[in-house]
C-alpha cells in the first residue's frame, strides 16, 4: 500500500499542502483582523483612532489610553486596579477550585464504589446541555436565599461545578489501571493519599483543560458582577468592561474601551498558550461515546 | 477478613465525601436552579409578594396570547439557531480536518488564530463589533463602505432592525470555533494510520470518501462532543443582540431572542413566574436540539454511556 497517499497529520512539508494553506491564510487574516485591530488600537493616539484609511499597526505607539483609562475611573468610585485585582483572585479562586473539586468528583465517579455513580454520571453527561444564563434568575434567587448576595463569594461559587470538566476528567481516570489504585490501597495508601500522589500526577493534560474552561468562564463572567453583587468595589473586570462598551463611546471613549480590552484579552491569550499542548492531548481521547 | 471489609466500606465513605463538593456546587447552581425555574413556572411571582400557584397559565399566555414572542422572538431564535448553530458547527469541523492536513509548526499557529476569537465572546467582542460596526461614518465598515461609494450615508449595522440579526448570526460564526473545535481537531489527527490504509486497500478513492468511511466515523465521540457544545455555544450567545444594540428590547424586536425575553420579563418587569416559564421552554428546546442531532449522528439515546477507550 502507498502510504504515501495517507495525508493526515503529516512530518513534512509537500507541495499538496499548499491548497490548504491557500484558504486557511486567508480565513485567518480575517477573523483575526477585528481582534488585532482593537489590540493596536489601545495603542493609537486619539488622531490615529479615526483616521482613513486606518493602519492597523499605530504609527506612533502610545500609552496615553491606558493613562486615561487609569485617571477615568480614579474619578469614579472605584480604580481600574480594584476591578483588575478583583478579577485575578476570583479567577485564581475559581481555577484551583473548580479543578480541586472535579479532580476528586472524578476519581469517585471513576473509581469510587458508590452504588449511584452509574447514575451521577449520566445525570452529568445530560448537564453538558445546561445553559447557564437560561436559569440566570433562579440563580439570583438562590443566591440571594443563601446570604451570599453582595458578598465576594457570589463571584466564585456558581462556577465551581463545570459539567464538561468532571466530564473530560472522568473519562481520563478512567484510563487509570484499576490495579494501580488496588496495589496502593493494599499498600495502605488511604483515598486522598491515592489521588494526591497517583491521581494527579497522570492528569496533567485534562487538568490543564479543566483549568483552561474555567479560566475563561471567570476571566469573563459578567453574571454575577452584574446580578449578584451591588458593591462596586467587589465587581470585575469584565463587567467594567461591558459598562464602559455599552454607554456611548466618543473618541477618547473607543481608546479607553481598547485599551480596556487589551487588558481583558491578552491573559486569555497567553494562558491558552501556555497551555494549549495539554490541551489537544486531552481532547485527543475524549467525547461522548 | 474483618479489615477487609472495613477497608472497602472505607472507600465507600470516601467516595461520597469527595463527590460532596461538586455535588454541593452542581446541586446549589444547577440542579436547584432548574428545579426553582420549573417550580415558579407554575406560579405568579413578582419577586417581592409569596408566589401564587396559577398552574399552567404562564405556558397558556406564552403560546396563545404573547404576541411578541410567537411574533418576533421564536422566529428570530429559529432563523438565528438553524444558521449560526450549523454553519458554526460545519465550519469547526471543516476547519479542524484542513488544518490535520498540514505540519505541526503552523497547524498550532493558524489554530490559535482560529480558536482565539471564542475566548474573545463576551465583554471584548462586544468592543471589538462595536468598532467595526458603529454607525457613524467612523465605524470601520462605514468608512470603507462609503470610500468606495458603496452607501451613501453611514449603514446603522447594530440598530437597523435589516442588519441587526445578520450582524449576530456572522459575530457568532466568528466566535464558534472553541472547545469542540478542538476537540474535533485533537481527534482528526488521532486517527490510526492503519484505518486509512485499509480503507485505500478496500478501494476508498477520493479524500470526501476518506472522510465520509473512515474519518467521520473514527471521531464521532468528538463530534458528539462538538455537536452538543455547538448547541449550548449557540444558545448561550442568545443574548448578544441585546449587547450589540445596547438596548432590550433590541431595535423593533429584530434581534429579540428567547434569552432577552427572560431577561426582559424577569429583570426589566419583575413578572419571575412568567420569565421561569420561558427559561423551561428554553431549556426543553435545547435538550429536544440534542436529542434530534444525537439521532441525526446516529446514537440511539441520551443520556450516553461514556467510554474512554477509544481505540478499537
Amino acid at each position: 500500500m502507498n502510504v504515501a497517499n495517507i495525508k493526515i497529520n503529516p512530518k513534512k512539508f509537500h507541495a499538496s499542502q499548499l491548497k490548504f494553506y491557500a484558504f486557511l491564510i486567508p480565513l485567518c487574516v480575517v477573523m483575526s483582523l477585528p481582534v488585532i485591530y482593537v489590540l493596536f488600537s489601545a495603542f493609537k493616539p486619539s488622531d490615529e483612532l479615526f483616521k482613513f484609511p486606518p493602519a492597523i499597526i499605530p504609527q506612533n505607539f502610545t500609552l496615553e489610553n491606558f493613562q486615561r483609562l487609569a485617571s477615568t475611573v480614579k474619578e469614579a468610585s472605584v480604580p481600574i486596579t480594584r476591578y483588575v485585582f478583583n478579577t485575578v483572585i476570583v479567577t485564581l479562586a475559581t481555577v484551583i477550585i473548580s479543578v480541586l473539586v472535579s479532580v476528586f468528583a472524578g476519581y469517585s465517579l471513576s473509581k469510587g464504589k458508590s452504588k449511584i455513580k452509574t447514575v451521577l454520571n449520566e445525570i452529568n453527561t445530560l448537564s453538558l446541555m445546561f445553559v447557564s444564563v437560561a436559569v440566570t434568575l433562579p440563580r439570583y434567587v438562590i443566591i440571594v436565599r443563601l446570604g451570599l448576595y453582595d458578598s465576594f463569594l457570589a463571584n466564585v461559587l456558581p462556577l465551581i461545578a463545570v459539567p464538561v470538566g468532571l466530564f473530560l476528567l472522568k473519562q481520563f481516570i478512567d484510563q487509570i489501571p484499576d490495579a494501580l489504585i488496588e496495589a496502593a490501597r493494599i499498600d495502605g495508601a488511604g483515598e486522598v493519599r491515592i489521588v494526591v500522589k497517583i491521581v494527579f500526577p497522570l492528569l496533567t493534560p485534562p487538568i490543564a483543560t479543566v483549568a483552561l474552561l474555567s479560566f475563561q468562564s471567570a476571566w469573563g463572567n459578567v453574571e454575577a458582577s452584574n446580578l449578584f453583587i451591588d458593591d462596586e468595589s467587589k465587581k470585575t473586570l469584565a463587567y467594567f468592561l461591558n459598562t464602559l462598551s455599552s454607554s456611548n463611546m466618543g473618541i477618547a471613549g473607543t481608546g479607553i474601551v481598547s485599551a480596556t480590552a487589551f487588558i481583558s484579552f491578552v491573559p486569555n491569550l497567553i494562558v491558552f498558550i501556555i497551555l494549549q499542548s495539554k490541551v489537544m492531548d486531552t481532547m485527543a481521547t475524549s467525547g461522548i461515546k | 477478613m474483618e479489615t477487609k471489609r472495613n477497608k472497602i466500606s472505607g472507600a465507600k465513605v470516601w467516595s461520597y465525601i469527595f463527590l460532596s463538593p461538586y455535588a454541593l456546587g452542581f446541586i446549589t447552581f444547577i440542579a436547584l436552579p432548574v428545579t426553582v425555574a420549573i417550580f415558579f413556572s407554575f406560579t405568579d411571582f413578582n419577586t417581592i409578594n409569596v408566589p401564587k400557584f396559577i398552574g399552567l397559565k404562564n405556558y397558556i399566555t406564552l403560546f396563545t396570547s404573547d404576541t411578541i414572542f410567537m411574533q418576533y422572538v421564536v422566529p428570530n431564535t429559529v432563523k438565528f439557531s438553524l444558521l449560526a448553530g450549523p454553519i458554526g458547527y460545519a465550519l469547526s469541523f471543516f476547519l479542524a480536518w484542513s488544518l490535520a492536513q498540514i505540519t505541526k509548526t503552523p497547524r498550532t499557529v493558524l489554530s490559535l488564530i482560529i480558536y482565539s476569537p471564542s475566548f474573545a465572546a463576551g465583554a471584548t467582542m462586544n468592543v471589538i463589533f462595536k468598532v467595526l460596526f458603529s454607525g457613524d461614518s467612523n465605524g470601520l465598515i462605514n468608512a470603507y463602505l462609503l470610500r468606495f461609494n458603496l452607501v451613501s450615508a453611514p449603514v446603522q449595522w447594530l440598530l437597523s432592525p435589516n442588519h441587526l440579526m445578520n450582524v449576530m448570526i456572522m459575530v457568532t460564526v466568528w466566535s464558534s470555533m472553541g472547545v469542540g473545535f478542538l476537540a474535533m481537531l485533537a481527534g482528526v489527527l488521532g486517527v490510526d494510520r492503519e484505518l486509512y490504509e485499509a480503507a485505500y486497500i478496500d478501494g476508498v478513492k477520493s479524500r470526501a470518501q476518506e472522510i465520509l468511511h473512515v474519518t467521520a466515523p473514527s471521531i464521532k465521540p468528538q463530534l458528539l462532543f462538538g455537536a452538543v457544545m455547538a448547541v449550548v455555544g449557540t444558545f448561550s450567545a442568545g443574548s448578544i443582540g441585546v449587547q450589540l444594540s445596547g438596548a432590550n428590547p433590541t431595535p423593533e424586536y429584530s434581534g429579540q431572542m428567547v434569552l432577552n425575553h427572560i431577561e426582559d420579563y424577569g429583570l426589566i418587569r419583575y413578572e419571575m413566574g412568567y420569565a421561569a416559564a420561558v427559561s423551561v421552554v428554553l431549556m426543553m428546546a435545547i435538550w429536544l436540539v440534542s436529542k434530534i442531532i444525537f439521532k441525526l449522528l446516529g446514537e440511539k439515546k441520551i443520556p450516553l454511556k461514556l467510554k474512554a477507550e477509544l481505540k478499537k
